[in-house]
């Protein structure tokens, strides 16, 4: 009830220049500046859900990433092929579901894993499972979404997909380039150089201008930070644009706890010096983890349903019709959804309804010329 | 042949005698050592790595010179192999070193291709060095020796085990030369985390039946350490040319804002082992083995394709020049059946294009022959169509005459009739 009062009370002042004439009366309020609240209250009681995919070749440190971005432990009895057994090995997709709760936000983490993938000998197409994976999610909600009973839609789709780029090389490499390119436009990509550690920072400095030109040059459309408004204030934009100056980020995983400047912290020990995941002159871990997870979570999940998700959508819509017009051509006046199969005795019957109320217009036509002329 | 090993034959029917003062002899390794150094030396390494691993920069900082290389693409459609040759030299001793890289290996989407470049390269080599023992006038002391004597297989850090490509790749090099795999950027695992790669790595290997190089247990003042450094296998190194102060010293290391990697420092990485182990001790047994076993091997299988065998079909021992006059002798016999065969060949073409000649002459014969007789036959009856004709003109001018003469007659008749009327009239 206290906080209603102070709510009352903020309302007041901040109404206070333009009603004045209103006051002069009485004391009205509209009370409408307590939505964001009444927003937050109903997001909190519903709970959050998202899916996030890692791809990248094997020992890129992915899911020690995704341990220490999550601070969990997802990938307790993983069992790891030998090199010969991964000669011929193709890309399986594997997902993992936690539900972690955190002052009283209940978030349903799927993460999405791509064993496999680059590890083959030859690996011409080797992204083919995922992206079929992900248009099946895709269909799936597409299918739900024009159901007769959408209560509980469960939303599978891929919200963001994180890629590691090794940082041995020189820059992108051709799988790098294929595999970006055959997903950019299905789903958020945020590409990473990954076991930033071995990097100096001059070099690490290189790498990413490296990086960030290849991506230009080929086209590639990775996830852009969307634009902050004019009228935010100057620390905020001063850190949006360091985060937009820094992508790709250079990453570091831990699992280990060392004890670094008398505190414990998550880092890596070596014997020339210990590298802490959450210090930002270290790598850019804290970066990716407030980027992904404290601010722009939500935004990856709009851009996935009104990007990505209406792109696949109007794609099979398109297709569907032209594929019908072959087949009937002629137009339906019902709009043909993607009834699964068994509603066929359904379809069949709009069908026959169909035809009997052209029958029916037809007559009612010629019953009209005739009158027409008797008059 | 070295002379060490005509030191290991048996002897068989010799006396081990005790020597009554100095002789002397005990200065021939000095002599021989003289004359190595006056010759100069020469070595060849070949560096298998992913693009962008730290080959150049690891031989930088090996042989502590620059060696100039620029950086290769990731987009190179094939795998592509460049050698350099250097000449350095240290103290006294002159080195000829060739340092062979792989450009773009790794990097294709489909690998399945990639070792044959490397496989086709090492054997080439092995097959110019065989085209020159096997020359009449040779010159082997001269010779540039271009044999791969070692090649360094860099594995990337990945923490986990070998890639498939790098399984298959050393699979079909460990029997042409002497792999040595190491581990780059080693400054990306931790000591325990390396402790457990190492051992995958090596198990991964024995599993599949690879051969890597072992340093050699036969040379007593070396075997110690030797065995201690087989145990390290594969070395853990990091490579750097650039210089950072510790202390009042300038050492190769790389900063990090974490700490300072020092490549000489054997806490930190394994690069000093690599560096006595592969230029210190073992350079020349390296070179040994090259010679003795892959280059031998790959003597054998080649000879052996053309088809020269060691004993004869009774088991008897044939000689390399018996071999070659019985190779020869069958090759100047194929000769000369293939030329009599050619020859026949040759006889019966000829033949049957007479034939053919004289059936066409024949026809052409008959033919003339024909036409004659149609000739002669259309003469005969034109001559025949002509002596009716003149008949007929004849009688035709016989009849005109005769009918002439008797026009003639009847005027001369009518005549008289007038008369004989006019004359009758009277009467």
């Amino acid at each position: 009830m206290d906080a209603i009062m102070l709510q009352e009370k903020l309302v007041e002042r901040l109404l206070c220049p333009r009603v004045r004439t209103a006051r002069q009366k009485e004391k009205q309020y509209v009370g409408f500046a307590t939505l964001p609240k009444q927003v937050h209250r109903k997001s909190v009681k519903k709970g959050f859900d998202f899916t996030l995919m890692v791809a990248g070749e094997s020992g890129m440190g992915k899911s020690t990433l995704i341990n220490s971005l999550f601070l969990t432990d997802l990938y307790k009895d993983r069992k790891l092929l030998n090199a010969e057994e991964r000669i011929n090995q193709t890309v399986e997709i594997i997902k993992h579901t936690v539900d972690i709760e955190e002052k009283g936000v209940k978030l349903k983490l799927t993460i999405v894993d791509t064993p496999g993938f680059g590890d083959a000998v030859n690996n011409n197409e080797c992204w083919k499972p995922i992206t079929d994976y992900i248009d099946q999610q895709f269909e799936q909600y597409f299918r739900d979404e024009s159901g007769l009973n959408r209560k509980n839609i469960q939303d599978n789709r891929v919200h963001c997909c994180l890629y590691f780029i090794p940082p041995f090389g020189h820059g992108l490499r051709p799988v790098d380039v294929e595999f970006m390119k055959a997903l950019h436009e299905k789903v958020n990509i945020i590409p990473l150089i990954a076991k930033a550690d071995c990097l100096t920072p001059n070099e690490i400095k290189k790498l990413k201008d490296r990086i960030q030109e290849e991506i230009d040059k080929f086209g590639i459309k990775v996830y852009q930070f969307p634009e902050c408004d004019s009228d935010e204030d100057e620390e905020f934009k001063q850190l949006d644009k360091e985060l937009k100056e820094c992508t790709p980020f250079a990453v570091i995983g831990s699992n280990t706890v060392v004890e670094a400047r008398g505190q414990r912290v998550r880092g890596r020990l070596y014997p020339w010096g210990i590298v802490e995941v959450e210090n930002q002159s270290h790598c850019d871990f804290v970066k990716l983890r407030n980027m992904l997870i404290r601010s722009h979570m939500h935004d990856l999940k709009d851009v996935t349903c009104d990007v990505h998700y209406e792109n696949y959508r109007a794609q099979c819509i398109q297709e569907m019709t032209s594929k019908l017009a072959q087949d009937n051509r002629m137009d339906s006046p019902v709009p043909i959804l993607p009834l699964s199969t068994p509603d066929v005795e359904t379809e069949k019957l709009i069908r026959m309804k169909d035809e009997e109320l052209k029958r029916m217009q037809e007559m009612l036509n010629k019953m009209q010329q005739q009158m027409h002329k008797d008059q | 042949m070295s002379v060490s090993d005509v030191a290991r034959q048996p002897d068989n029917g010799s006396r081990h005698l005790s020597l009554a003062g100095h002789v002397g002899f005990d200065s021939l390794p000095d002599q021989l050592v003289n004359k190595s150094i006056f010759q100069g030396f020469c070595f060849n390494i070949l560096c298998i790595g992913e693009t962008g691993i730290g080959k150049s920069t690891l031989m930088d900082t090996l042989f502590n010179t620059n060696f100039e290389n620029f950086e290769s693409s990731h987009f190179e459609p094939q795998v592509k192999l460049r050698a350099q040759t250097y000449d350095l030299q240290e103290s006294n001793v002159r080195l000829r070193l060739t340092v062979v890289n792989t450009v773009g290996f790794g990097d294709q989407m489909n690998k399945e291709d990639s070792y044959q470049p490397v496989v086709d390269y090492i054997d080439k080599q092995f097959e110019s060095y065989l085209q020159e023992e096997l020359k009449i006038k040779r010159s082997l002391h001269n010779y540039h020796d271009s044999r791969v004597h070692a090649c360094l297989y860099f594995i990337s850090p990945s923490g986990h085990s070998l890639k498939s490509l790098d399984l298959v790749t050393m699979k079909k090099l460990d029997s042409k030369v002497n792999i040595i795999p190491v581990i780059a950027k080693a400054d990306t695992i931790s000591k325990s985390e390396l402790h457990k790669f190492k051992i995958k790595i090596m198990s991964e290997l024995v599993s599949n039946g690879v051969q890597i190089y072992q340093f050699p247990l036969d040379d007593e003042t070396v075997a110690k350490v030797n065995t201690t450094m087989n145990g390290h296998l594969p070395f853990a190194v990091v490579g750097s040319t650039e210089e950072v102060s510790i202390g009042n010293k300038m050492v190769k290391a790389r900063q990090y804002p974490w700490g300072v990697v020092q490549v000489e420092n054997e806490n930190h990485c394994d690069f000093v082992k690599l560096r006595e182990m592969l230029i210190c001790v073992n350079m020349e047994d390296l070179r040994e083995q090259t010679h003795t076993r892959h280059y031998e091997l790959y003597r054998r299988c080649k000879l052996e394709e053309m088809g020269f065998k060691d004993t004869g079909p009774e088991c008897k021992p044939v000689s390399l020049q018996q071999t070659y006059e019985a190779k020869r002798q069958e090759f100047l016999v194929e000769l000369q059946k293939r030329e009599d065969e050619m020859r026949q060949m040759f006889v019966q073409r000829v033949k049957e294009k007479e034939a053919e000649l004289k059936d066409a002459e024949r026809e052409l014969q008959s033919r003339f022959e024909q036409l004659k007789r149609l000739h002669a036959d259309e003469k005969a009856s034109l001559e025949e169509k002509k002596k009716l004709l003149e008949e007929d003109q004849s009688v035709f001018s016989k009849r005109r005459a005769a009918a002439q003469l008797l026009q003639a007659q009847s005027l001369t008749a009518n005549g008289k009739k007038d008369k004989d009327r006019k004359n009758s009239g009277f009467m």
